[in-house]
C-alpha cells in the first residue's frame, strides 16, 4: 500500500533521513522503532507531507505523493494521529472530530455516522463531547487524536508516539486500541520509542539509526535482536568491542 | 506441492523488488558500519551507501568479494557481529592455506532452518517424510545445514552423514527412508553397491532424492531417478554466502529458484566483471540480504550458471539458476569438496622440500569420483626399496587427507609425461567423462 523509496529529507544543513525505504501492505501494523532523534519522526512528516524529501519517492497504492501538501495527503487516503496527540485543546471534544472529518464536510450524513461508531466504541469521548478537548486526560486525549484522524476515512492510519508520556496502565489500552483497529482490516505505519511493546503487536518492524534503515524483520524475530536493544536503550549503551 | 512459505515465495515481483531495495541499503548501512573490510572497499571507490545507493542497480557500483578476501580475513575478521552474538561456526572446505571461516547469529540459524525448509518442500519433502543425510557433519555446512531445516519441516531425521555405504543401504532399507539427501555420485555410488549386494529399489520406500555438493548433468538425473525409483531435484548452496537453502529445484525440475528475499543474485562475464542480462551464461555473484554475522557482498562464486525469469508453474514468482555447468577458476570439485591445485602443491613441498611436478586427476571408478595426484617422479620421491616408496606415497597421500578431508592416490609418473598445454603442466585434468 505505501512504498517509501531511498528517501533523503534535511533541516537546513541536517541530513535527517539518509536514504530509507519501507513499505506496508495492506493489512499490516509496521512498527518503525529506534532511539531519539533516529530519525522516526522526519520519516513521518515527510510521508504526511509537512516537510518535503530532497531525493526519493513515496508511492501509495502505486500513485506518487512525494512533495504532495498535507491535506492533498489526507486527501489521498494517509491520516496522522502526531506526536503529543495535538488535538485543539481549546475546542470542544466534537468539533476536534469535525476537524479530522475536513475533507468529508461537504458529506455531514457520513460525519454524524463516523462520530456516533467512534462514540461507541469510545464511550468515554461521547460522555466528553462537549468537553474541551484540553480538559481530557492524557490517554483520552490520545483517544481523540486516533478518532479524529480515523475521521477522514484513512486507508492508512498512521501513529506517531501515541503512548509518549503516557502512564503504563493506560499505555496498555492504547496498544489493546491499535490491536483492535488492526482486527478491522487497518493498514497501520507505528512509530514507537516503545519498541518492546510495539514489536510485540507488529507484523513486521525497521529499526532506524542515525537517520538509515539498519534492521528490518518481523516483529517478535526483532525483538530480541541487538540493534533493538540499542535502539530501545538509547545510543549511548555502546558495546566495548566497537571501541 | 505444498510451498513453505506461499505469500513469501509467491511475492509478487514489485514487492520483491522493494524488499530487496530496503534488505540490500540496511545490509550495506550495517556492513559499512561494522565490517573494515568492506568500509575501506567502499571508501577506496568513494562509496558511502546513505549518499550513493538508491537503486538496487546501484550495487553494480561495489566491488566484487572472493574466496581469498575471506580466506584473509580468518578467522573472524568479517563478521559483522561481536563473537558473543554469533551460536554457530562453519568453514568452507578448506580449499585455500586459511580455511573460510563463517558464523551465524541466533536469527540467522532460524532464517537458514526455513529458507532450507523451503527448498526441501519444493523438492517434495513433507512432516510424514524420513530424511536421511549422507552430507558431512562438523565444519562443512552440507550436513546441519540440511537437517535443521528438515527438522523444521517436521519430518524424521537420520543423521548418517557420510560414507560406511553398506550400511546407509540398511539403514535406508531398515528404517524405511523416503528422501535420500547425497550428492549425485553418491546416489549413483549406492545404486551400485544395491547392485553389487543384490537389491533392489522396489524393496525401500524411496520417493525422493535431494541432490547438492558437485555439478552434475542431467543423465545423471535421469540415471538416479531410474535405478533408484525417486524424483531427482539440484539444490545449491556455498558456505560463504549461507550453505544449503541459496536456491533449489520444485518438482518442476526447471532451473534452482533463488530464494530472493534473502538473496541477490547476479551473472558476470567471470573476465570483465560486467553484469550479463537473463539467460546468459557467467559466473554467479551473491549477496546476502538479511545476514546478520556474516553478511557478503557481491561474493563470487566461482560457478558458472545463468538465470531465467521465465515464470514457473509451481506458483513461487521467484527467478531461477539453471544447474552449475562447471567452475571458472582453477577449483576442482570432487565428492562435495573443493580443492585448489596450488595448495595440494604447497602440502606436498612441506614433505619433501621440494616443490614437485605434479597434476590433480579426478577419475570415475564405476560410479564413485576419485581423486588422483600424479607427481613426476624426482630423487626426492624415489626409494630403491618397495617398502619405503610405499611408505611415502601413504604418508603424502595422508598428509592431503588430513588436509582436504578426502584420500587421494598417488601415482609416480615419469619425468614430462604429465599432460602440458603450451608448456606448462595442466594443474588438473578430468577424465570423470
Amino acid at each position: 500500500m505505501l512504498t517509501v523509496k531511498s528517501v533523503h529529507t534535511y533541516y537546513g544543513n541536517i541530513h535527517a533521513l539518509k536514504g530509507v525505504s519501507l513499505h506496508v501492505r495492506k493489512g499490516e501494523i509496521v512498527t518503525l522503532v529506534g532511539s531519539n532523534g533516529a530519525g522516526k519522526s522526519t520519516l513521518v512528516n515527510t510521508i504526511c507531507g509537512m516537510t518535503r524529501p530532497s531525493r526519493g519517492h513515496i508511492e501509495l497504492n502505486g500513485q506518487p505523493i512525494t512533495g504532495l501538501a498535507p491535506e492533498n495527503i489526507v486527501r489521498k487516503g494517509i491520516a496522522l494521529a502526531p506526536e503529543g496527540r495535538q488535538v485543539f485543546s481549546a475546542m470542544t471534544v466534537a468539533a476536534n472530530l469535525l476537524m479530522g472529518g475536513f475533507i468529508h464536510r461537504r458529506n455531514p450524513e457520513q460525519l454524524r455516522e463516523d462520530m456516533d461508531r467512534l462514540y461507541n466504541r469510545f464511550p468515554i469521548l461521547k460522555t466528553r463531547h462537549r468537553q474541551l478537548a484540553g480538559t481530557l486526560s492524557g490517554g483520552e486525549q490520545q483517544m481523540l487524536a486516533i478518532s479524529r484522524a480515523l475521521m477522514s476515512r484513512p486507508q492508512l492510519l498512521v501513529l506517531d508516539e501515541p503512548s509518549m508520556g503516557l502512564a503504563p496502565l493506560v499505555t496498555r489500552d492504547i496498544f489493546s486500541i491499535i490491536l483492535e483497529l488492526k482486527e478491522e482490516g487497518r493498514t497501520i505505519l507505528l512509530i514507537e520509542q516503545n519498541a518492546r511493546a510495539a514489536l510485540k503487536i507488529a507484523d513486521r518492524g525497521y529499526v532506524m539509526e542515525t537517520g538509515k534503515v539498519v534492521l528490518e524483520g518481523e516483529g517478535l524475530q526483532l525483538l530480541e535482536h541487538r540493534e533493538v536493544k540499542r535502539a530501545y536503550l538509547g545510543r549511548g549503551a555502546r558495546q566495548i568491542w566497537e571501541a | 506441492m505444498p510451498i513453505w512459505e506461499p505469500e513469501k515465495e509467491g511475492m509478487s515481483r514489485d514487492e520483491l523488488r522493494q524488499t530487496q531495495l530496503e534488505r540490500l541499503q540496511a545490509t550495506l548501512n550495517r556492513v559499512y558500519k561494522n565490517v573494515s573490510f568492506y568500509r575501506r572497499r567502499f571508501k577506496e571507490i568513494n562509496f558511502r551507501p546513505e549518499d550513493d545507493f538508491t537503486e538496487i542497480s546501484d550495487i553494480e557500483r561495489l566491488p566484487f568479494t572472493d574466496g581469498h578476501d575471506i580466506s584473509e580475513s580468518y578467522p573472524y575478521e568479517m563478521f559483522a557481529v561481536p563473537l558473543r552474538e554469533v551460536v554457530r561456526v562453519h568453514a568452507s572446505s578448506g580449499s585455500s592455506t586459511n580455511p573460510r571461516v563463517v558464523g551465524y547469529t541466533r536469527q540467522d540459524l532460524r532464517t537458514w532452518s526455513n529458507l532450507v525448509a523451503r527448498i526441501l518442500s519444493a523438492g517434495g519433502v513433507v512432516q510424514d517424510d524420513v530424511i536421511q543425510i549422507t552430507f558431512g557433519y562438523g565444519l562443512l555446512t552440507g550436513g546441519l545445514g540440511i537437517h535443521y531445516g528438515a527438522e523444521r519441516i517436521g519430518a524424521s531425521v537420520l543423521p548418517t552423514s557420510v560414507g560406511h555405504t553398506e550400511r546407509q543401504i540398511k539403514i535406508m532399507q531398515d528404517f524405511r527412508t523416503t528422501v535420500l539427501v547425497c550428492t549425485p555420485s553418491y546416489a549413483i555410488a549406492i545404486a551400485d553397491r544395491m547392485d553389487t549386494i543384490g537389491l533392489s529399489a522396489k524393496n525401500l520406500s524411496l520417493k525422493y532424492c535431494i541432490c547438492a555438493g558437485e555439478p552434475w548433468t542431467e543423465e545423471m538425473r535421469r540415471e538416479i531417478e531410474g535405478r533408484l525409483l525417486v524424483k531427482a531435484t539440484d539444490n545449491y548452496g556455498i558456505t560463504e554466502v549461507l550453505g544449503p537453502g541459496i536456491a533449489g529445484e520444485c518438482l518442476e525440475q526447471c532451473g534452482m529458484h533463488i530464494q530472493e528475499d534473502h538473496f541477490l543474485a547476479e551473472v558476470i562475464d567471470p573476465q570483465s566483471g560486467t553484469v550479463l542480462g537473463p539467460g546468459m551464461k557467467g559466473e554467479l555473484v551473491l549477496t546476502t540480504l538479511t545476514k546478520e554475522a556474516f553478511p557478503s557482498i557481491r561474493f563470487r562464486t566461482g560457478d558458472i550458471s545463468s538465470i531465467t525469469d521465465e515464470p514457473c508453474t509451481c506458483g513461487r514468482t521467484t527467478r531461477r539458476i539453471s544447474r552449475i555447468f562447471e567452475r571458472c577458476d582453477d577449483v576442482v570439485v570432487i565428492k562435495g569438496i573443493n580443492i585448489i591445485p596450488d595448495r595440494i602443491g604447497d602440502i606436498l613441498q612441506q614433505i619433501r622440500g621440494e616443490r614437485p611436478v605434479f597434476q590433480l586427476v579426478a577419475v570415475r571408478q564405476g560410479h564413485q569420483d576419485q581423486l588422483e595426484i600424479w607427481v613426476e617422479v624426482t630423487e626426492q620421491f624415489f626409494y630403491d626399496k618397495m617398502r619405503e616408496q610405499r611408505a611415502l606415497l601413504d604418508f603424502m597421500s595422508k598428509k592431503i587427507a588430513n588436509f582436504i578431508g578426502i584420500t587421494p592416490t598417488i601415482k609416480l609418473v615419469e619425468r614430462g609425461s604429465l599432460v602440458r598445454e603450451g608448456g606448462v603442466v595442466k594443474p588438473f585434468v578430468d577424465r570423470r567423462v
